[in-house]
């Protein structure tokens, strides 16, 4: 037998010249790993991508590390970020040099899996110092013999990762492993059911570990609070806050979101001596504080010039700012009050030694505790003059950013002490953790041009050829002539391209959970053929019961019931539905707080949800749709009317690929005329969207929202009832333009699969 | 004959407008139009129609519509009793007869089958045909048709027909704006404006997030429920939770942010 040749097409034939790799099996997946990385990663991500690769591959370990890595890495760089390869990398070549070579294969294994969880570059590489800490305390020279053990915990702590990091924070998985080496670094099995989760100890310190809130678990009430009281929206992002005991990163927010820590414990304040009165704040105020003190700057605040103000000037200026947001924040939710106050401390007034110490911060804390707390107990002149001048200013309305400044730099140069310049500062209780650190209050005039990197390494293939029936041409609405462009929008229908319909049941597979309970409520929808219907006053036969009642009512005297009929109805569950899928280049990118793409989720979504109508009967069709220019819109059969849910129909869902844009009207007119034709009583149009109508060609952003608007008009007219699943967060803005009332914005992607079909059941039943 | 009368709006209710909805109804009852009055759960479409009626001093029927319900239960029927059988008006045609505005509220809960019944009185014919007594009425002078409903029902199976909607002049309503909302609690109830300015908020935060889990968020209806019980001396945010918070949802996410806006609110 001869080893079969693996068959490399030529345009990746020189990445894997490059790869350098003879294991037959890795030729195998090569094609179809290099198609995902090179559709997901930049030029530089591939080039790292493949060199890394080929390390993996010469190691001296077998198949498995490049296979494992080839495999994953695209998907992982998705959730950390290519620059963390770096990061990883090192790790492995660590434990390549030490005797740990055997761990290498599960902790490829693992990495998935951590990466979902820890999905930001900072957290990942905190876990790789963790790992890296208890690889180094327990590979170990035993008995001075002069021979090296490799660590017997390190490898049973990747195995055990997913249960590890579901329910501890990095900080609590940090002190989970130093107990764990603490204890068991001489007994190499002991430290085997340590850290493989066998032993009762380690799972109770698991357990004593595992407090606090994680952001991760509370992203959605959080998006909610924003919301709904704040009409505020913003990606919530973790940073671990188990590290950096000196520099303790500080809330901030800026371009993509607000940086927030990955766990708040419950905050206790002690207890006055004497009381047992105990202040408590949950996990979850904090983090809401904390929102509601950012929310307070993006909404109150404005940036000011930096240049002329001295360093003590600059705090003194975040400092009042930072009550004013705060004092405008508990005037709209005086709730507030207690959790700020309980949060903030309180410096005492002389515990600052003003010969020795710079005692800037500790002034600036004790004036920020005077304007929060009615009921403070300083008596430093100062201190009492300007929280009452603080007030004044409010009273009068929202005060601003330069006018706080102001009072800030007369609180500055009335109070400056020759001490303050002392380099040793006063720092006890002047941490207010709950603030951000204020990076976005100012404005520099010599602005450094490196603002904006944009990711334009970003592929987009060249459109492949698709035109086989000739175009449909479409009229397009425009709102500034309130006409019609005549056949402005051609419309090529084509079949979509077909991959393997394996990959659809094991989509199915996946969610069989879900199927289970869908299946449930899908009994109920059917069509119970006949049905009777009671008390009617004709019908097909008499209602024994109905009628014996109005029998005795009327010997009695008293009013019979004249509906003593009945008669049968067929269970008339007559709908016909298009599901028209957005397939535009956004959908590309990763859903917000998951590891997976937008089409991947809407993919496994349309796969349940055509499951689940296939049982119901209801006549059914799909089709995707993207458009380049107004003379290329391109509408891709998934799924006809007269199909059935078959291994056609689910190879083609499973090569769904997303480019181009978004022009919604053409293709939801193209879509209906397929729909009108459709024999039921109710017609109904799902539209899958991430974002609003759009497209290369078209630059004044109103005219394609205006022209699906216009496009639901026509629906509505031809008896056909459209309804948007939106799923962008941000749709508030347009969404209900263009479908008023028929629409639902799903905020966690996450939730799509699930979503889907119950959405449907509900419009439907 | 029966007695028109007993279908006055007795007393001035009060009503708060929102715009210039007060005139237009003038208007469209002047030219006895049929009136579709649209808008979320409990924000005041069945106030507003009996303060016109009131204001017009017209009588006024209104039917709950249902699931059950027939055309017989709208048109009349045919009764038993010891001499035979004796017809009885349903509402419908009795307001047909005496000239009184018949409101339909919450028309998309009864079958479609049952709404066609209306559509000769809804044109030019003014007319309704009892088949089964073999009567056609003519429609008093005074009679006038609406109908209100919810299009928030995110349900095509609860919409009305295009045949239906296109022969109503309609109403557009909503939740009224903060401040005006805020009035309509104080005057309905007499809690004082500061406390329901503060209901109100609640309410907002969640219409806020109607679509994100909510299909419907807090409507006047249940502002003016907590707004009572406060009145009647329950504490403020026991009565938030009850009569704002549990009737809308079931989602814990939501509760919990609901829960804490009440908290955050009435410190
Ligand atoms: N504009 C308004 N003026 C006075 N009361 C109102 C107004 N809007 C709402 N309300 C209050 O809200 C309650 C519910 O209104 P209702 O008319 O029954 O709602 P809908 O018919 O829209 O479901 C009313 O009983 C009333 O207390
Ligand atoms: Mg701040």
């Amino acid at each position: 037998m001869t080893t079969p040749i693996v068959e490399i097409p030529a345009e990746l034939q020189s990445y894997w010249n490059n790869l350098d790799c003879g294991f037959p099996r890795v030729g195998e997946v090569f094609p179809v790993c290099m198609q995902r990385a090179l559709a997901s990663l930049s030029n530089q991500g591939v080039e790292a991508y493949i060199e890394q690769a080929r390390f993996l591959g010469k190691m001296g370990r077998g198949a498995e590390p490049i296979l494992i890595f080839l495999e994953a890495w695209p998907e992982i760089a998705k959730s950390v970020g290519e620059d963390t390869l770096q990061d990883i990398m090192l790790f492995i070549r660590k434990m390549w040099k030490s005797p740990n070579g055997k761990a290498i294969v599960p902790f490829l294994q693992s990495l998935p899996v951590t990466a979902r969880r820890l999905p930001s570059r900072d957290q990942l590489s905190d876990y790789l110092s963790i790992a890296l800490d208890l690889m180094e305390r327990t590979t170990g020279s035993v008995h001075g013999i002069h021979q090296t053990f490799p660590s017997p915990g390190l490898p049973e702590m990747y195995k055990q990762i997913q249960v590890l990091l579901s329910q501890l924070s990095l900080a609590g998985l940090k002190k989970w492993v130093d107990y764990g080496v603490r204890f068991y670094e001489d007994h190499p099995e002991r430290q085997i059911e340590y850290f493989s989760l066998q032993s009762a100890d380690s799972r109770a310190v698991m357990q004593r570990e595992r407090h606090g809130t994680l952001l991760v678990d509370s992203d959605r009430k959080l998006s909610m609070y924003m919301r709904g009281l704040w009409q505020d929206e913003e990606m919530l992002i973790p940073y671990s806050s188990a590290f950096d005991e000196l520099r303790k990163p500080m809330p901030y927010y800026d371009k993509l979101g607000i940086r927030l820590p990955d766990v708040y414990d419950d905050f206790v304040l002690p207890s006055p001596a004497g009381t047992d009165t105990q202040v408590r704040v949950a996990g979850i105020d904090r983090y809401r504080a904390t929102l509601a003190h950012i929310i307070g700057h993006r909404r109150w605040g404005k940036a000011i010039f930096a240049d002329n103000m001295s360093p003590f000037q600059r705090m003194a200026v975040e400092a009042l700012e930072d009550s004013r947001v705060e004092y405008l924040a508990m005037r709209e939710y005086p709730g507030l009050r207690p959790i700020f106050a309980a949060l903030h401390p309180i410096p005492a007034e002389d515990a600052c030694d003003n010969t020795k110490e710079s005692g800037v911060r500790h002034r600036l804390t004790m004036l920020s505790r005077a304007i929060l707390d009615a009921n403070h107990t300083y008596k430093n002149v100062h201190i009492i003059e300007f929280a009452r001048r603080f007030h004044e200013l409010m009273q009068q309305g929202e005060s601003s950013t330069q006018e706080i400044a102001e009072l800030a730099i007369t609180f500055v140069a009335r109070t400056r002490l020759q001490s303050d310049n002392l380099p040793k500062t006063h720092f006890k209780d002047t941490e207010i953790g709950y603030r951000d650190d204020n990076r976005h209050m100012w404005n520099f005039m010599e602005e450094d041009d490196e603002g904006e990197v944009v990711d334009q390494n970003r592929k987009v293939e060249s459109g492949e050829e698709l035109k086989g029936l000739p175009p449909r041409h479409y009229h397009e609405w425009d709102y500034n002539s309130q006409s019609y462009r005549p056949d402005w929008v051609s419309v090529y229908e084509g079949l979509h391209p077909q991959g393997n319909p394996l990959d659809i049941d094991k989509l199915l597979e996946k969610h069989a959970g879900l199927a289970k309970r869908l299946k449930k409520m899908l009994d109920l929808l059917k069509p119970q053929d006949k049905v009777r219907i009671r008390y009617q006053e004709e019908g097909s036969e008499l209602d024994l019961d109905v009628a014996i009642r109005s029998l005795i009512d009327y010997k009695s005297g008293a009013q019979p019931d004249t509906r003593i009929n009945m008669s049968h109805r067929n269970d008339g569950r007559n709908i016909a539905v298009m599901l028209l899928l957005d397939l535009s280049e956004s959908l590309n990118e990763k859903a917000a707080g998951s590891q997976q793409t937008i089409l991947e989720l809407s993919q496994e979504a349309v796969t349940i949800l055509g499951w689940a109508v296939e049982k119901l009967g209801d006549p059914f069709a799909i089709a995707g749709f993207h458009s380049n220019t107004r003379h290329d819109v391109r509408y891709l059969h998934i799924k006809g009317y007269a199909e059935h849910w078959d291994d056609g129909v689910k190879s083609r869902l499973a090569a769904m690929e997303a480019s181009y844009s978004t022009r919604m009207g053409a293709a939801m007119r193209h879509a209906a005329h397929y729909l009108e034709q459709q024999q039921a009583d109710k017609k109904l149009m799902l539209i899958l969207t991430d974002g609003e109508p759009a497209d290369i060609d078209s630059k004044d952003g109103r005219i394609l929202i205006e022209d699906a608007r216009q496009a639901v008009k026509e629906l509505d007219q031809q008896g056909i009832y459209s309804y948007c699943i939106n799923l962008d967060p941000k749709a508030d803005e347009y969404v209900s333009d263009i479908f008023g009332k028929q629409y639902t914005i799903v905020d966690n992607v996450a939730q799509l699969p699930e979503r889907l079909p119950e959405l449907f059941i509900s419009l439907t039943k | 004959m029966t007695n028109k009368d007993q279908y006055k709006v007795g007393k001035e209710p009060f009503y708060q407008a929102q715009g210039d909805e007060v005139t237009l109804y003038e208007a469209a009852y002047a030219a006895r139009l049929p009136v579709m009055v649209k808008g979320p759960t409990g924000c005041g479409k069945s106030r507003f129609v009996e303060y016109m009626a009131w204001k017009l001093n017209k009588p006024l029927i209104t039917v709950a519509c249902n699931e059950d319900m027939t055309a017989s239960d709208l048109v009349g029927r045919y009764l038993l009793d010891a001499n035979g059988t004796r017809w009885l008006d349903g509402p419908l045609t009795t307001a047909a007869r005496i000239g009184a505005i018949c409101y339909l509220d919450e028309i998309v809960e009864a079958r479609q089958d049952t709404t066609v019944v209306i559509h000769p009185l809804t044109d030019h014919r003014r007319t309704l045909p009892l088949d089964k007594k073999g009567e056609l009425i003519e429609a008093h002078p005074d009679f006038q048709l609406v109908i209100s409903y919810n299009p928030g029902y995110q349900s095509l199976m609860k919409d009305l027909k295009q045949s239906t909607k296109q022969r109503f002049v309609g109403f557009d309503f909503d939740y009224p704006t903060a401040s005006i909302e805020a009035g309509i609690l104080a005057k309905e109830t007499g809690v004082e404006i500061g406390l329901a300015a503060q209901l109100v908020k609640i309410g907002q935060t969640a219409r806020n997030l109607k679509g994100h889990g909510l299909d419907e968020g807090i409507s006047t209806r249940l502002l003016v429920y907590a707004a009572t019980l406060i009145k009647g001396g329950v504490e403020v945010k026991a009565a938030c939770r009850m009569a704002l918070v549990r009737p809308i949802t079931d989602d814990a996410d939501i509760r919990d942010t609901l829960d804490h806006a009440i908290a955050a609110t009435f410190a």
